[in-house]
C-alpha cells in the first residue's frame, strides 16, 4: 500500500504539473505548433530533448568515441523525430507537448526535477528524471517515460548500424531454394 | 521473381483509388460499400462479388504490397499498423498491435488460424445465439480453411516455439501445432512486416483480388467519416482522403450511395464510425464490451542461441491453462510464442540504460513467451469502451482491474516455469521493477510480490474485439444474430466486432468463418439466390 508520504508527493507533483501547465500553456501551445509543423528533427524542443536523454536511454549502446557520438546524436534525432512524425494525430499532438514541456525551463525544473539545462545536465542528473518518471505514481509521469523509452529504442533499433552489435543479421535475402 | 498481384492487376484494369491523388471531391454508388479490407471486409467482398453484387470497399490505410514487402521494421510499422503500431489504450496501459493498411491485420498477422473454440460458442449459445454451434458453423470452416489453405504447420518449429513445448512437455503441459493460413511457406519469420513471397494468404492476395477481378474497387487512403441517417436507413457514407503519409485529413471528400453497408473497419473502427454517425444506440451497448486477449510477456536467456527473428513466427501452443479453468471462472489463458524483432523487443523489453543494452546484446539468446487472457467470460471482466477523441479518432479506455491482475500473475508463473523447465539461465517479467530471475524459487516468490500496476506490468494485445454485440434482443445488443443492426435496416456489421466477448483464441478464422456465414446470408437476400461460395 502507498504510504502517506507517498500520497503527498503525488499530490503535490500532479498539481505542479497542472499548474505549471496552465501557467505555461500558452508558451507550450506555441512551441507545440511549431514542432507539428515541422514533425522534423530541426525542431528546438525534440532535438535538445533527445540530444540529453537519449544516450542515457542508450547507455551501454551508444558510442563512446566523440567523433561516433555526434553522428549517433544526430541519426537518433532524425529517428525519432521521424517516429514521431508517423504515430496518429492525436498521439503527436500529446508528444510534441510532452517535449515542449520538457525544454521549457520552469516546466523542466518544476515537472521534470532538472534544475540544469539539458544541455548542462549530468548523466546523473538525467539518470534521475527518468527514474523519477519510470517509478513515479503519476500516471501521465509514468506515461511520459514510457514515451521516451519507446521513440529513443525504437529508433536507435531500426537503425541497421546497430544491429551487428546485438547479433541480429538483418532480414534474409529473398532467394528462392 | 515473384510477382506482384497488384502491379499485375492495376495493369489490366483492376478499379484500385488512391484517394490522396484525388484532385477532385468525388461520389460514387455501388451495391454494397464496405467499410475496411480485413479479414472481415475481405471475405465480405469476396461473397458479395461471387454473387454478382457491384462492391466498393473503403480502407483508410495505404496499398502495400508484395514489391514494397522489405522485411524490415521501420517500415512496416509507420505504413501498415495502427498509429504505428503504437497504438495505446486511454491510459496507455495496453499497447494494440493492429493493422490499418489493404487486408487490414491479416496483412500483418502472424497467420495462426483457430476455429472458434467449442467452450466459447457453449457460452454464446448461453447468451442466445442459439444457432452459433460447432456443427452450423462447421462447413462455413472448412470454407474458409479451403480458400486460405489452413492446414497444420507441417515443418519443425523454429527454437523459439520448440522452447515452449520442451518446457512444457517436461512439466505434463500439452502443447499443440498451430495450424496456419499459408501456401507454400519459406519459412522466413517476417510475417508482421508484410509477407514478401505471398505465401500468406492473407486477405490482400486472396479475396480482394478476387473481388477487384469481378470488378469491385477498392479506394484507400480514405477514412469514412460518417454514415448518413435516414429514419431506419443508411443513404450515403461520408468520407474524407488523407494525406499521403495516411495521418492528417485533406480536403478532398468521397460520398459513397449503396443500398447495403457493410461495417468491417474493426472493433474500434466500427463502433466509432456508429458513435461519430450518431447511430440508434437503445441498447447502450455500442463501443462498450471491447476485449483484447490482454497479454503479458516473459523473456527468457537460454544457453544456446533461439534466433526468434527466423522461422514461422507461431508453430506451436498451450491451451492448458485454458482447458484447466471454468470458463466463467478465474481468467484463463493461452500460451503462445511470438517473433523476435530488434524494435518491436527493445521498445517491449523494460527498463533502459546498461541494463536494457546488456538484454539486447543477448537479442539472439532470447526466448519469448506469451500469455493471452481469455478476456469477457467472467462476470467482473467487461473489457473496454471505445471512445471519441475531440478530432472524432477513437480511443479504448480498458481498465486494468483485479480480474486482470490475477490472471497476470498466474499467467507469469507459469511461462516462467516453462521456461526454467526448458532450460533457461534467467527469466524476466515484462514489468518495470524486474530485474531478472535466476532460478525457479526466486521466479516463484518475485512473481508473487510483483506489484500490479498499469504502465509498471507491460501489457500487450494484437486482438480487438466486441463493441457492436450481437444478440436477438435489441435492448441489449447492437446488432442480431447475422450481423444485422437492429436499429438501422441496411447495414451489417461484418468484423471482430460481433462478439460478445473475446474468442480465446487467435481471431481471425472466427472472423472469416462467421462473416461468411453473414455475408452469404445478406447476399442471398439483396439477390434473391443463394449466395456463391469462397471454394
Amino acid at each position: 500500500m502507498p504510504t502517506r508520504r507517498q500520497f503527498i508527493k503525488t499530490g503535490i507533483a500532479g498539481g505542479l504539473l497542472l499548474a505549471a501547465a496552465a501557467v505555461f500553456q500558452k508558451q507550450l501551445d506555441r512551441m507545440g505548433k511549431q514542432a507539428l509543423v515541422a514533425g522534423n528533427p530541426l525542431d528546438p524542443s525534440l532535438r535538445t530533448v533527445v540530444l540529453a536523454v537519449a544516450p542515457v536511454i542508450l547507455r551501454g549502446s551508444f558510442p563512446t568515441a566523440d567523433a561516433d557520438r555526434a553522428a549517433a546524436l544526430e541519426r537518433i534525432t532524425r529517428g525519432v523525430a521521424l517516429a514521431v512524425g508517423a504515430l496518429s494525430a492525436a498521439s503527436q499532438k500529446e508528444v510534441t507537448e510532452l517535449f515542449a514541456l520538457l525544454a521549457l525551463a520552469p516546466t523542466r525544473i518544476a515537472v521534470a526535477g532538472v534544475s540544469a539545462s539539458w544541455d548542462q545536465a549530468s548523466v546523473a542528473d538525467v539518470e534521475g528524471f527518468l527514474r523519477r518518471w519510470q517509478d513515479s505514481r503519476v500516471d501521465l509521469l509514468k506515461s511520459g517515460y514510457q514515451a521516451l523509452h519507446d521513440l529513443v529504442l525504437g529508433a536507435w533499433y531500426a537503425d541497421p548500424q546497430t544491429w551487428a552489435a546485438i547479433g541480429y543479421p538483418g532480414p534474409p535475402a529473398l532467394v528462392q531454394s | 521473381m515473384i510477382k506482384d498481384p497488384y502491379q499485375e492487376g492495376i495493369a489490366r484494369g483492376w478499379k484500385v483509388v488512391d484517394a490522396a491523388r484525388l484532385d477532385t471531391d468525388r461520389e460514387d454508388e455501388a451495391d454494397v460499400v464496405i467499410v475496411g479490407s480485413g479479414a472481415g471486409g475481405g471475405v465480405s467482398a469476396e461473397i458479395l462479388a461471387k454473387s454478382g453484387l457491384r462492391v466498393i470497399v473503403v480502407e483508410e490505410g495505404p496499398l502495400r504490397s508484395t514489391s514494397d514487402f522489405h522485411m524490415r521494421e521501420s517500415e512496416a510499422y509507420p505504413a501498415l499498423y495502427q498509429e504505428s503500431a503504437a497504438r495505446k489504450t486511454a491510459d496507455k496501459g495496453i499497447n494494440i498491435l493492429q493493422g490499418r493498411c489493404v487486408g487490414g491485420s491479416t496483412t500483418v498477422n502472424w497467420t495462426s488460424s483457430f476455429r472458434t473454440p467449442p467452450g466459447t460458442l457453449k457460452f454464446w449459445q448461453g447468451l442466445g445465439l442459439a444457432d452459433y454451434t460447432q456443427e452450423a458453423l462447421l462447413p462455413w470452416f472448412e470454407m474458409v480453411e479451403r480458400r486460405l489453405s489452413i492446414s497444420p504447420w507441417a515443418v519443425p518449429p523454429n527454437a523459439n516455439n520448440e522452447i515452449l513445448r520442451t518446457g512444457a512437455s517436461k512439466l505434463g503441459i500439452e502443447t499443440q501445432i498451430m495450424r496456419r493460413n499459408v501456401n507454400g511457406c519459406w519459412n522466413l519469420g517476417y510475417c508482421g512486416t508484410g509477407c514478401p513471397t505471398n505465401a500468406k494468404q492473407s486477405m490482400l492476395v486472396t479475396t480482394l483480388p478476387a473481388a477487384l477481378e469481378l470488378g469491385a474497387t477498392i479506394y484507400y487512403g480514405l477514412r469514412a467519416e460518417r454514415l448518413d441517417l435516414a429514419g431506419d436507413k443508411v443513404t450515403a457514407l461520408e468520407c474524407v482522403a488523407l494525406d499521403a503519409a495516411g495521418i492528417h485529413p485533406q480536403a478532398r471528400r468521397v460520398r459513397l450511395r449503396a443500398k447495403h453497408f457493410v461495417l468491417a473497419g474493426g472493433a474500434i473502427g466500427s463502433p466509432a464510425l456508429l458513435l461519430r454517425s450518431a447511430a440508434p444506440d437503445p441498447s447502450a451497448q455500442l463501443g462498450r464490451r471491447t476485449f483484447l486477449h490482454p497479454t503479458l510477456v516473459s523473456s527468457a536467456l537460454m544457453d544456446a542461441a533461439v534466433d526468434g527473428h527466423a522461422g514461422a513466427p507461431q508453430s506451436l501452443y498451450s491451451d492448458h491453462f485454458l482447458d484447466n479453468l471454468p470458463i466463467d471462472g478465474p481468467l484463463g489463458y493461452k500460451l503462445e510464442a511470438p517473433p523476435l524483432h530488434p524494435v518491436l523487443f527493445a521498445t517491449t523489453l523494460q527498463g533502459f540504460g546498461e541494463g536494457h543494452a546488456a538484454l539486447m546484446k543477448q537479442f539472439t539468446h532470447a526466448q519469448v513467451l506469451l500469455a493471452l487472457l481469455r478476456d469477457g467470460f467472467n462476470a467482473a471482466s467487461r473489457g473496454g469502451e471505445v471512445r471519441l477523441r475531440e478530432d472524432g479518432t477513437p480511443v479504448l479506455d480498458y481498465p486494468l482491474d483485479d480480474v486482470i491482475w490475477d490472471g497476470a500473475r498466474r499467467a507469469l508463473l507459469s511461462m516462467a516455469e516453462i521456461q526454467f523447465a526448458a532450460g533457461a539461465k534467467k527469466v524476466y517479467a515484462v514489468h518495470e521493477e524486474c530485474s531478472g530471475w535466476d532460478n525457479w524459487a526466486q521466479a516463484k516468490e518475485g512473481i508473487a510480490r510483483l506489484p500490479m500496476k498499469a504502465l509498471s506490468m507491460r501489457v500487450v494485445s494484437a486482438h480487438v474485439m466486441g463493441g457492436c454485440a450481437m444478440g436477438v434482443d435489441p435492448g441489449r445488443a447492437v446488432v442480431d444474430p447475422r450481423g444485422r443492426h437492429h436499429q438501422l435496416g441496411n447495414l451489417t456489421v461484418a468484423d471482430g466486432s460481433l462478439f460478445p466477448t473475446s474468442i480465446g483464441a487467435n481471431p481471425q478464422q472466427s472472423v472469416y468463418g462467421i462473416v461468411a456465414r453473414n455475408i452469404s446470408a445478406l447476399a442471398q437476400s439483396l439477390t434473391g439466390k443463394p449466395a456463391a461460395p469462397m471454394a
